[in-house]
C-alpha cells in the first residue's frame, strides 16, 4: 500500500486516566501509548470494565485525561479549549455510539449532515451520495429515526460519521444492540469505508466476530494495553480473549 | 403509596418548586386581595365609627345642599330651621344640638387650580360654644371663622398647600370667586377628610348664605343627656321635626350601621375585581401545574409501570399522583397565604401613602385563610388531575419497552374535533352578537368570548405545527442548525408546547384586547372632540353647573378672542316628544364648529334654521327643507326649518339652532358651554387671559381641545395601566411555565443534547437552540393571544357602538407587535436558565446509555 500508512491519525503516548479519590480511585488507563494509523481498521477488546470506552473518549476529546498526552492528526488534545475541541470533534472526529446516535425530529438524512450543518458547511454531494449509496440508504433518506429499525438507524449513524470526511472515525460497540446480520453489514460497512474509502476507524467490540472485520486488533486489560492483534480472525481473536478469562480465574 | 408520593414530591422537588411557585403567586394574589380589602374596609369602619361617636340623634333634610338646588321650587320638601334646632335642644332629654351646614366648597390652590376632585372638598359650618370652642372641629393654630370673608381650613389641606393663618384663599361654591382670610386650623375626624378630602368652616350665617337659605340647616345633631338613651332620645326628637319625606332622623347606632353598610358594598366591589384577576391567574396557574404533572409521569411511565406490573391498582396510581399534587397544594398555599400578607400590607402602604385612605392595621381574617388555601389546594388537585388519570392508564408492559424513542403521540383527531366545534360555535356567537349590538349582543359575544378561548385552547396544539412551521426557514437561515432544531423541538410534543403558550395566551388576550379597545374609544373620542369643533377653547364650570351669563362679557372682551359663543342647552317639545337643543351664536358658528354634514349646509343656521343630527333627522322624519313645530320652554310655539343634517356628535347634542332665535322663547339662559376662538390659535397666554376674565375661578374650566383629548386618554391610560399591572401577574405565572417547560424538556433531551455536542455542536449553539425553543413558543403564544384578542376587541366594539357616536376598531398595530415581541423576549428570559443547565451537561454522563 501506500506511505500514507505509516502516518498516525491519532496517538496516544504514557495516557493516564483516574477515576476518584481515596478510596475510590479507579485507574482506568495506565500509561497507555498505542498509535492508530490511517487508512487501517482497529479493533479495542478486552474484558468490561477494562478501559476501551475510556481510551476511546480520551482519544476523542470527550474526556480530559489525567495525564500523557492524546493526539489527533498533529493536534495535541491535552491544550485545548472546550471551543477548540468541539470544533476538533466537528470537523477531524466521526462517532457512532451504540445506541442513541440520532436525534429524532431530523430524517435520515438531516441527520447525516448535522455535523457540516453546525458547521455551516455544505456537504460535498458527490461524496455524500457515494455514501449514502454505500450504507444503502438511499430510499430512507426521508424517514425520521422512529420509522428505521436499529440496524437502519446504526448505519445513518455511520454514514454521518463519514459523510463529514474526519481524520478518525471512533465508534463504540456499534453493534452493541444489533442482531448477528444487521451486525454484519454495519461492520462490513465499516470495512469497506477503510478499504474503499481510506477512512481510519477505531472500533470498540466485545464480539470476536467484528474484531475479525478489522486489519488489527488492540488487547485492554486493567487499563493496560497487554497485546495486539494484526489480520486477525474470530478464532484466533477467541482463542486469545479465553487466555484472558483463564488468568481472571488463575489471578 | 403515601410513602412513595412524598418520595416523589422530594425527589422532583426541583421540577415541582415551579408548580408550588405558581400555585403561590396565585393563591398570594387571592390572599393579599382579601387582606387588602379587609384592612381598608376596617380602616373606614373604624374611620366612621368614630364620627358618630358623639351624636345621638340626627335629623338630616335630604333636599337641601347644592346639589338639589331644585328643590327650592319643591313645595312639599320643609326645611330645617333654627327654630327646629331650639325645639330639639329644649327636649328634656337634650343635653347639645346643633344644626349644621354643608355643601361643595371649590377651594382654590395658590397656583388658581381646584384642590381635590369634584365631590371631595366640603364646606361646613363652625359653632362656638359656650368656650368659644367646636368639638368637632379643635383648632391648632387660630380661631374659628367669626364673618363672611373668613375661614378655617383642615390641617392637611392647609399643609399640602402651604396656607397659614392670616392667609387669604380664593373659593367659589357655586358662583364667583370669593377671597377668603384663614383663621384657623383644624384637625377633624371627618371621615371624608381621613379619606383624603378637604374641608373648609365658614361662620354659620356665610354657610347658610351659600348652601341654603338663611336661618336653614342640613343637619340637626343632638347629644342626649346621661341617662337617656339614643332611642329615647330619637323618640323625644320626632314629635319636635318637622313631617315630610326629606326629613329623616337616626340614631347614632343607626348612623354608623347604615356608614358600615357602605363601606361594606364599596369595598366588596373592589375586592371581586381584584379577585377577579386572581381568578385569571390562578387560571393560568392551572395550565402550568397540569403541564408539569403530566410531563413529571411522562419521565416516569417507566417507574409506574414497574408499579402496575408488581401489582399496583389503576387507583393506587391516581390516587399517589393527587397526593403529590395535595402535598404541592397545601405547601405552596401556605406559602401563598404569607405571601398574599406581605402584598396586603405593600398595598396598604402604596395606597396610604397619599393619605387617601384612613390608617389602620392589617387584617386577617378567618375567610382569608381558609379561602387561600381551599383555593391552593383545589386548584392544584384539579389540575392533576387529569394527568393522574393518564398515569393510571400506563400499561405494566411499558415497563419492559425501552424508552429511547419518544411514545408516539396520540392523535389529535378527537382534540382537534371537540376544539373546532367549541371554536366554530363561540365564533358564530361572537359575530351574531356584534351584529345585534349594543345590550342584546352583550351575551352572546360573552359566552361566545368563553367559548372562543377554550376552543382556541383546545386546538392549540393543531394551530402550533403551520404557525410555528412558518419560522421555520427564517430561524434556519439566521441561526443555522440551532434555530432548525429549536423549531423542530417546539413542534415534536404539540401538546406540551400548547398547553405551554396557552398560559402567555391568556394574559395576552385579555391584554390586547384592552389594548384595542382602549386605542378604539380613545380615537372616537379625539375624533368626536377634534371633528366638529374648530374652536380653541371649550370654558365649562367644572361641577357641570350652567356659565353665569355674567361671563360671558368678560370671556367675550378677552384681548385675542376672534369669536366666541354660547351653548345654551334648552329642552323644547317636538312632535310630542321632550328634545334638547343647543342655542348657538349663529354668527360666529362658522368659525367655531364644523360639523361633518351629510345634507343641507351649517349655514343655514344663520337664517334662523334648525341643524339636526343624523340619527334625529330619521327618527323624526324630518328632511332639509322641511319644517316643524317646536313648543318652547316659555310655553309658546313656533315652526321652524330644518337647514341641515350632520353626522352625530356628542359635543353638538341632537339639535343646534341660533340662540337668537331660541333665546326669547326660554325662562332663564343654561350655558353649558362657551366656545372660544384665538387670533393665534390656543395660546398658553390666551388660556391665562379667559382665566383671569372669568374672575380666575376654580370652579371654571378652560380647556384647550388638545387637553380635554389628554385628560380623557389619562383616564382610559391610567385604568389600562392598572389592569395590565393586574394581568401582569398572570403572565408572571405563564413565565415559569414556559421555564419550568424547557427545564423539563432539556432533562428528557440530555442524551440528545450529549450527542450534538459530541458531534461538534458548541456550548453556545447549544444554549441558542433552548432559547430559540422558548422565544418560538413564547412568540406563538403571544400571537395567539393578540389575534383574540384583537378579534374579541372588535365584537366588543361593536357593542359599545351604540352608545358612543363614532367608534370604530382601530388596532394600535405597533403596540400589539411590542407585545408579541415584549412575549419573545420574555421567553429568551424563561429559557436563561435551562439554556445554561443544557450547555453544562456533562458529554459523557449524557450519552451513557443507562
Ligand atoms: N465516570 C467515572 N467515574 C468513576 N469511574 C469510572 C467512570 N467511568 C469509568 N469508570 C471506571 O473506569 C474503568 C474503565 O471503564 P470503561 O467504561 O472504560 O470500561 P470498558 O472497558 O468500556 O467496559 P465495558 O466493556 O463494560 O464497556 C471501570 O473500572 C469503570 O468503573
Ligand atoms: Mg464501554
Amino acid at each position: 500500500m501506500t506511505t500514507t500508512l505509516l502516518t498516525a491519525a491519532a496517538r496516544a503516548v504514557g495516557l493516564s486516566k483516574v477515576y476518584g479519590e481515596g478510596d475510590t480511585r479507579v485507574t482506568a488507563l495506565d500509561q497507555v501509548s498505542v498509535e492508530f494509523v490511517q487508512g487501517q481498521f482497529t479493533a479495542i477488546m478486552g474484558p468490561s470494565g477494562s478501559g476501551k470506552s475510556t481510551l476511546m473518549h480520551c482519544m476523542a476529546g470527550l474526556d480530559s485525561v489525567t495525564s500523557g498526552s492524546a493526539t489527533i492528526g498533529d493536534t495535541e488534545l491535552g491544550g485545548l479549549k472546550d471551543k477548540q475541541l468541539t470544533k476538533l470533534r466537528r470537523d477531524q472526529i466521526g462517532f457512532v455510539f451504540q445506541a442513541f446516535n440520532l436525534l429524532p425530529t431530523l430524517t435520515a438524512l438531516e441527520n447525516i449532515t448535522l455535523p457540516m450543518d453546525i458547521a455551516g458547511r455544505k456537504p460535498d454531494q458527490a461524496w455524500l451520495d457515494q455514501v449514502v449509496a454505500t450504507v444503502g440508504l438511499s430510499d430512507r433518506l426521508g424517514h425520521r429515526p422512529s420509522q428505521l429499525s436499529g440496524g437502519q438507524q446504526q448505519r445513518v449513524a455511520c454514514a454521518r460519521a463519514l459523510a463529514s470526511r474526519p481524520a478518525i472515525i471512533f465508534a463504540d460497540e456499534p453493534t452493541g444492540n444489533l442482531d448477528s446480520r444487521s451486525g454484519a453489514e454495519i461492520l462490513g460497512f465499516l470495512r469497506n469505508s477503510v478499504r474503499e474509502l481510506g477512512q481510519t476507524v477505531v472500533m470498540v467490540t466485545h464480539d470476536p466476530v467484528a474484531a475479525s472485520y478489522a486489519d488489527r486488533v488492540v488487547f485492554l486489560a486493567d487499563g493496560r494495553i497487554v497485546d495486539e492483534m494484526y489480520g486477525p480472525t474470530a478464532d484466533s481473536v477467541l482463542d486469545r480473549m479465553r487466555r484472558f478469562d483463564a488468568k481472571g480465574r488463575t489471578s | 403509596m403515601y410513602r412513595t408520593a412524598l418520595r416523589n414530591v422530594l425527589a422532583h422537588k426541583g421540577r415541582l418548586l415551579m408548580t408550588m411557585l405558581a400555585v403561590l403567586l396565585g393563591t398570594a394574589f387571592v390572599a393579599g386581595t382579601m387582606v387588602f380589602s379587609d384592612s381598608v374596609g376596617q380602616a373606614f369602619k373604624n374611620s366612621q365609627s368614630a364620627s358618630f361617636d358623639n351624636i345621638s340623634v340626627q335629623v338630616h333634610n335630604s333636599a337641601a345642599g347644592s346639589e338639589t338646588k331644585a328643590s327650592d321650587n319643591n313645595s312639599s320638601a320643609l326645611p330645617l330651621t333654627d327654630a327646629t334646632v331650639k325645639r330639639i335642644a329644649a327636649l328634656p332629654g337634650t343635653q347639645s344640638a346643633r344644626g349644621t351646614v354643608t355643601g361643595f366648597a371649590g377651594l382654590s390652590d395658590p397656583q388658581g387650580n381646584l384642590i381635590g376632585g369634584r365631590g371631595n372638598t366640603q364646606g361646613s359650618n363652625w359653632v362656638a360654644g359656650p368656650d368659644g370652642r367646636d368639638s368637632s372641629y379643635p383648632m391648632v393654630q387660630g380661631a374659628g371663622p367669626t364673618d363672611s370673608h373668613q375661614i378655617a381650613v383642615d390641617q392637611r389641606t392647609a399643609q399640602k398647600n402651604g396656607f397659614k393663618v392670616g392667609d387669604t384663599v380664593r373659593l367659589a361654591v357655586d358662583g364667583p370667586v370669593e377671597q377668603m382670610t384663614v383663621t384657623g386650623i383644624f384637625t377633624t375626624v371627618d371621615p371624608q377628610v381621613k379619606a383624603g378630602g378637604s374641608l373648609v368652616l365658614f361662620d354659620t350665617a356665610t354657610a347658610q348664605h351659600f348652601y341654603l337659605k338663611p336661618g336653614q340647616f342640613t343637619t340637626i345633631q343632638a347629644v342626649a343627656r346621661p341617662g337617656t338613651s339614643q332611642q329615647q332620645l330619637l323618640d323625644q326628637v320626632l314629635p319636635v321635626i318637622p313631617h315630610s319625606g326629606n326629613i329623616t332622623a337616626k340614631t347614632g347606632v343607626q348612623l354608623s350601621a347604615d356608614s358600615l353598610a357602605q363601606v361594606e358594598a364599596a369595598t366588596s366591589g373592589m375586592r371581586t375585581a381584584l379577585l377577579a384577576f386572581a381568578g385569571i391567574a390562578l387560571f393560568v396557574g392551572i395550565f402550568l401545574i397540569s403541564n408539569t404533572f403530566t410531563m413529571l409521569i411522562a419521565q416516569r411511565t417507566r417507574e409506574l409501570a414497574l408499579m402496575r406490573a408488581i401489582g399496583a391498582s389503576r387507583r393506587q396510581i391516581t390516587n399517589s399522583v393527587l397526593l403529590e399534587a395535595l402535598f404541592v397544594g397545601v405547601f405552596a398555599s401556605l406559602g401563598g397565604l404569607l405571601a398574599g400578607i406581605g402584598i396586603g400590607a405593600g398595598l396598604k402602604a402604596l395606597f396610604g401613602s397619599g393619605g387617601d385612605l384612613p390608617s389602620g392595621g392589617l387584617v386577617l381574617s378567618a375567610t382569608t385563610v381558609v379561602a387561600t388555601l381551599v383555593t391552593g389546594v383545589v386548584v392544584t388537585v384539579v389540575a392533576a388531575l387529569l394527568p393522574s388519570i393518564r398515569a393510571s392508564r400506563v400499561a405494566p408492559v411499558a415497563a419492559m419497552r425501552s424508552n429511547d424513542q419518544p411514545a408516539t403521540q396520540k392523535s389529535l383527531v378527537v382534540r382537534n374535533s371537540i376544539g373546532a366545534a367549541f371554536f366554530g360555535t363561540g365564533l358564530a356567537a361572537v359575530l351574531y352578537g356584534a351584529h345585534l349590538g349594543g345590550s342584546d349582543g352583550r351575551l352572546p359575544v360573552g359566552a361566545g368570548a368563553g367559548l372562543i378561548l377554550i376552543g382556541a385552547f383546545v386546538l392549540t396544539p393543531l394551530l402550533s405545527r403551520p404557525l410555528i412551521a412558518l419560522v421555520g426557514p427564517l430561524f434556519a437561515r439566521l441561526y443555522g442548525v440551532s434555530g432548525k432544531l429549536a423549531k423542530q423541538n417546539a413542534l415534536r410534543n404539540p401538546r406540551r408546547t400548547a398547553a405551554t403558550a396557552s398560559a402567555l395566551t391568556i394574559g395576552l388576550t385579555l391584554i390586547s384586547a384592552l389594548t384595542v379597545i382602549g386605542a378604539s374609544v380613545t380615537d372616537a373620542v379625539t375624533k368626536e372632540v377634534t371633528s366638529g369643533m374648530t374652536a380653541d377653547y371649550a370654558i365649562s364650570m367644572t361641577l357641570g353647573d350652567p356659565i353665569s351669563p355674567t361671563l360671558l362679557p368678560g370671556i367675550k372682551g378677552t384681548a385675542g378672542v376672534t369669536a366666541a359663543s354660547v351653548l345654551d342647552a334648552q329642552y323644547v317639545k317636538a312632535d310630542g316628544r321632550e328634545l334638547s337643543v343647543s342655542g348657538f351664536d349663529a354668527a360666529s358658528f362658522s368659525q367655531l364648529a364644523a360639523p361633518a354634514m351629510v345634507g343641507g349646509s351649517a349655514d343655514a343656521i344663520r337664517q334662523g334654521a334648525l341643524l339636526v343630527s343624523e340619527d334625529t333627522a330619521a327618527s323624526h322624519h324630518w328632511t332639509v327643507g322641511g319644517s316643524t313645530r317646536f313648543t318652547y320652554p316659555d310655553g309658546s310655539t313656533g315652526t321652524v326649518r330644518i337647514g341641515g343634517i350632520y353626522k352625530k356628535n356628542d359635543l353638538f347634542g341632537p339639535v343646534m339652532m341660533g340662540e337668537s332665535v331660541l333665546a326669547p322663547h326660554t325662562t332663564a339662559p343654561y350655558y353649558q358651554t362657551v366656545l372660544v376662538k384665538g387670533a393665534g390659535g390656543a395660546t398658553p397666554a390666551l388660556e391665562q387671559a379667559l382665566k383671569d376674565s372669568t374672575g380666575r375661578n376654580p370652579l371654571v374650566d378652560v380647556q384647550s381641545q388638545k387637553q380635554m383629548v389628554k385628560d380623557f386618554s389619562s383616564q382610559i391610560s391610567l385604568l389600562l395601566n392598572v389592569m395590565y399591572g393586574l394581568l401582569g401577574m398572570a403572565v408572571l405565572i405563564a413565565v415559569l411555565g414556559v421555564v419550568n417547560t424547557l427545564a423539563m424538556s432539556v432533562f428528557e433531551r440530555k442524551r440528545e443534547i450529549g450527542m450534538l455536542r459530541a458531534i461538534g455542536l458548541e456550548r453556545r449553539g447549544v444554549k441558542r437552540m433552548v432559547r430559540l425553543e422558548s422565544v418560538v413558543i413564547a412568540a406563538f403564544g403571544a400571537v395567539l393571544g393578540v389575534a383574540i384578542g384583537g378579534f374579541l376587541a372588535w365584537a366588543a366594539v361593536q357593542l359599545l357602538k351604540s352608545s358612543l357616536a363614532g367608534l370604530t376598531t382601530s388596532f394600535p398595530v405597533g403596540q400589539l407587535a411590542a407585545y408579541v415581541l415584549a412575549a419573545a423576549l420574555v421567553g429568551l428570559g424563561a429559557a436563561l436558565w435551562p439554556a445554561r443547565r443544557a450547555a453544562r451537561l456533562d458529554i459523557l454522563d449524557s450519552i451513557k446509555t443507562d
